[in-house]
């Protein structure tokens, strides 16, 4: 069938961002990076020392650059500074709690050779030009950064050695570094960095692909628990949100919209609104139609946050919603229903003869998966800080996850030019991939410019939960079958997903044929539906992973039971000899590495061990963000459907671990957030108007629920890649497929509240 | 409107033009510039904004800051000493890097101090009924329970200690 076109507003960027997020096959990352003449500049440091501007080339920029013969831009992207006072290293990617502005620093501190107390970490300001791409999504900062970030440690101790090498008079060859010395062969002579580094600063730069690297083996802070650096001044609640910036004078401001989204204010009580107690102005603002930047809307600006809130509450408006968003989910899911017999309308995969295979195949089984839509719900409320300043110029205060995409956003929401605005990024209280979206920073710049003062926006929970970039919902209708010996020979799937434009699917809704793990198994088929859903989605952690690991993992399990088989056995069965998928691209699945997690997973939690009646075990695996990771969950049942997690063991291989306390916390967090999302958590629209805006309706998990966590890494020698996002996959599937062996009910629903579970 | 004088962390402020219904959490944060105490955006749900009067936990964001006149208020910029010496629990959450984001951090530590104060030495059931109000979106709860009793061993620790020193001089 074909989905209705939606004409209200458009969403600009949204497909921009997502090509972030998928870097193109990464084979560059095996190969040793090429010689860059201009990786490395010296830069003069005032008051004398050694700065090194270094480059960090992306994945695509140099999948491209090979392509093009050496066509290479590659933009400086971070900075290091030695000088007499101390090592200062900038954390030039977005942090909002995946641990980058920790993590990223210590791979520059490991092969510089510094001591960790040494160094001072600052964020980085934004700018393109001087640190390149600054982006925090899809997990690809550490893939991104790993080898130039290493590199520019390695030149940097390099030309300490030489400078320490000509004062004393001996070969560099004879000297060595350890935490921020040069030590000569006797052990005698030590100098430090800080003492080295106008000496340095006068040196010639060392080609970066000539200077060898440290081997794993003699990595001393890389693989060690190293707590946050902004820790101290967390735990003594200094100001570090976007949400804590202060300014003189500042107003503070409330930005009401339609809540269809869509929706444009036909008229609005902005004169009563003016007059109320310590409201500074109230105004319309037309907005230019962009859902991911500025739509039309009231802002109130007041003298503090309550005074605004507080005139909200009067605030009268008649909203004109001819374009707006009308989903209803209800409408959807019946919908889905009359779908789920039928093939679907485009045909994605189709692999052997899987009507000849389901025919000869001992046991079939047929089940339908659905999940609902879904909101981010980070913890910091939405909020920016912008000031519009009399000559013309912006500054703002903002907490993205893409802070360059955020200054082209404010350019085209004013119709200024970019060089006129100055952003800089803030930590941010979560993202999850709501932040790559930048709606409420245009708002506040837009409302700066009218007012003429600095202001800082806030957005209430209802604004966020009601204007948020959703996790599509979306339904599988899966068919398997089993030989006589219990073996996969067909697997069918109809996914049927959601379109605003009737021509692609949704973000989130995108499931190539290579991602379902059926692929394996001979006799395959994946075919699509898209109904129609005008509201926006976007990137919820681990998109699309999220949410199709629950049913692909879970039943493919349904078909280990079906066949009679053991569950491990059955997927070490699917995935056969040790493999690339696509051979030498590693971001692709390694059979083999899959399988090595699996086994590791069910050694540590005891696979197979007897339990007491009510008690089982449950399996789920799942590949994406280039991280293959399997986690096995035991859980215990009640008569009442009550679940109790007690523990989930998670097993990854990611590569080398570079913080490992960081690693582990985003491990134990993303099984928290799994749990959390599978328990409660749907957003039920009703003609575009979303009916859980808080959480009392949209609960999130706490302590009481929490189980134990361990966690394992497996150390492969393959290039490392980040942790923040896909150890939540397997989490609902491992949960639920417990669920089922402690107590025969076959779990099919996300939220799993929806068919009567509780934790 | 009369002008409001708020006792916190041991230092008398006077705030003009309070509303009655102005919640302590807005006072905090937009007039005297206390940044730390932070809120969910919420109705109280959220438990991120926690701050202590008399010793026990208050939800800021819901508690009109009117009804706080004249009684004393520790709020996280107060919970370290004055010297700047950490709490043992902000200690421990360093040390047990808790936080991911951080953003709910400082109300899980005000909630954890009232805790301790109350019971040293908590069990893990008791923590988690203390804390269940206090939401965490990054889901740092395994590491909070894990930082919550390192730092009621180094109280103890620190009391004995001091016990000791008494009985030798
Ligand atoms: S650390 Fe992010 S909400 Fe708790």
């Amino acid at each position: 069938m074909s989905a209705q076109m939606h004409d209200g507003f458009t969403r600009r960027g949204l497909d921009d961002i997502a090509r972030d997020m998928t870097p193109a096959p990464a084979r560059q990352l095996l190969a040793t990076r090429l010689a860059r003449r201009d990786f490395l500049r010296l830069t003069g440091l005032a008051g004398g020392g050694l700065m090194l501007q270094f480059s960090v080339g992306d994945v695509r920029a140099d999948a491209h650059a090979q392509a093009s013969a050496g066509n290479a831009r590659f933009a400086p992207n971070a900075y290091l500074q030695i000088s007499t006072s101390g090592i200062l290293i900038y954390a030039t990617q977005p942090e909002a709690g995946q641990g980058v502005k920790t993590a990223l620093p210590m791979i520059i501190a490991e092969e510089l050779d510094a001591a960790w107390e040494d160094v001072e970490v600052r964020l980085s300001g934004v700018d393109a030009a001087a640190f390149g791409r600054q982006f925090a999504g899809g997990s690809t900062a550490v893939p991104r950064v790993w080898t130039p970030m290493r590199q520019a440690g390695a030149v940097a101790r390099a030309m300490l050695v030489e400078a320490a090498a000509h004062r004393w008079q001996v070969p560099a060859s004879e000297l060595r570094t350890r935490d921020s010395h040069v030590i000569d062969a006797s052990g005698e002579r030590r100098i430090s960095y800080m003492a080295l580094a106008e000496a340095a600063a006068r040196l010639p730069v060392p080609d970066a692909a000539q200077v060898s690297l440290k081997s794993r083996e003699d990595f001393r802070l890389i693989g060690q628990p190293i707590t946050g650096v902004d820790n101290h001044a967390l735990v003594t609640g200094q100001p570090l949100f976007g949400i804590d910036h202060q300014l003189p004078d500042l107003l503070h401001a409330m930005y009401v919209k339609c809540p269809a989204i869509g929706g444009t204010v036909r008229t609005a009580n902005v004169d009563e609104i003016r007059a109320l107690p310590g409201v500074h102005d109230a105004f319309v603002i037309d907005g230019n139609g962009e859902v991911t930047e500025l739509m039309s809307g009231v802002a109130i600006v007041a003298k503090d946050t309550w005074a605004a809130m507080r005139a909200r509450r009067s605030l009268r408006v008649e909203w004109d919603e001819t374009h707006a968003a009308r989903d209803t989910w209800t409408q959807s899911q019946s919908r889905a229903d009359e779908l789920v017999g039928a093939e679907g309308a485009e045909t994605l995969a189709d692999n052997g003869d899987v009507d000849a295979a389901m025919a000869a195949a001992a046991q079939t089984v047929e089940s339908v998966y659905r999940y609902a839509f879904a909101s981010h719900a980070q913890l910091e409320p939405q909020s920016c800080t912008a000031w519009y300043k009399a000559d013309g110029t912006l500054e703002i205060w903002a907490s993205s996850q893409t802070p360059q995409r955020a200054v082209e956003n404010v350019a085209s929401a004013l119709g200024m030019d970019s060089k006129a605005i100055m952003l800089h990024q803030v930590r941010m209280g979560g993202g999850f991939g709501r932040r790559l979206v930048n709606d409420p920073v245009c708002e506040a710049a837009a409302i700066s410019r009218q007012v003429g003062r600095p202001v800082k926006l806030t957005w209430t929970r209802e604004d966020d939960m009601s204007h948020d970039f959703l996790r599509a919902g979306g339904f599988h209708a899966l068919k398997g079958g089993v030989d006589d010996a219990g073996r996969a020979i067909a697997w069918q799937n109809h996914f049927i997903t959601f379109s605003a434009d009737g021509k692609s699917p949704v973000f989130g809704g995108n499931l190539s044929p290579t991602e379902d793990l059926g692929h394996l198994i001979k006799n395959f088929r994946l075919t699509r539906t898209q109904l129609p859903w005008a509201s926006p989605c976007g990137f919820w952690r681990a998109p699309g992973a999220s949410v199709f690991g629950f049913a692909l993992q879970s039943f493919l399990h349904e078909l280990a039971v079906a066949g009679g088989r053991d569950h491990l056995e059955f997927l070490l069965e699917i995935l056969g000899e040790p493999r690339w998928l696509d051979p030498g691209n590693t971001w692709t699945l390694h059979t083999g590495r899959a399988a090595d997690v699996l086994k590791l997973a069910a050694e540590k939690a005891g696979w197979g061990r007897a339990m007491p009646e009510g008690r089982a075990l449950g399996l789920a695996f799942y590949f994406s963000h280039a991280a293959h990771v399997a986690e096995v969950a035991e859980v215990s049942v009640d008569d009442n459907k009550r679940i109790r997690v007690h523990e989930v063991t998670v097993v990854s291989d990611v590569g080398p671990i570079i913080n490992r306390s960081g690693a582990e916390n985003q491990c134990e967090g993303s099984v928290i957030d799994g749990l959390s999302a599978m328990l409660g958590q749907k957003l039920t629209h009703e003609r575009g108007r979303v009916r859980e805006t808080n959480f009392d309706r949209y609960p999130l998990l706490r302590m009481p629920q929490a189980p134990k966590v361990s966690v394992h890494f497996i150390e492969s020698d393959y290039p490392p890649t980040g942790l923040g996002e896909p150890v939540l996959p397997p989490v609902a599937p491992a949960v639920c497929n417990a669920v089922f062996t402690a107590s025969g009910h076959r779990i099919r629903t996300l939220p799993i509240s929806e068919e009567g579970f509780s934790i | 409107m009369p002008t409001l004088a708020l006792t916190i962390n041991g230092r008398t402020h006077e705030v003009e033009d309070v509303p009655a219904d102005m919640p302590l959490l807005w006072v905090l944060r937009d007039r005297l510039g206390l940044v730390g105490t932070r809120g969910g955006g919420g109705i109280a749900l959220g438990g991120a904004c926690p701050v202590h009067g008399a010793g026990s936990p208050l939800r800021a964001g819901a508690v009109p800051a009117r009804a706080r006149a004249g009684q004393p208020i520790t709020t996280i910029e107060g919970l370290a000493s004055a010297d700047g010496s950490l709490h043992a629990l902000q200690q421990a959450w360093i040390d047990h890097d808790v936080a991911q984001c951080g953003y709910c951090q400082t109300g899980q530590l005000m909630s954890a101090a009232a805790l301790l104060a109350r019971n040293p030495d908590p069990s893990d059931a008791e923590i988690d009924s203390a804390m269940a109000g206090n939401i965490c979106r990054c889901g740092t709860y395994v590491r909070i329970r894990r930082a919550i009793h390192a730092a009621a061993k180094a109280g103890a620790a620190a009391n004995t200690n001091t016990t000791a020193t008494g009985a030798a001089s």
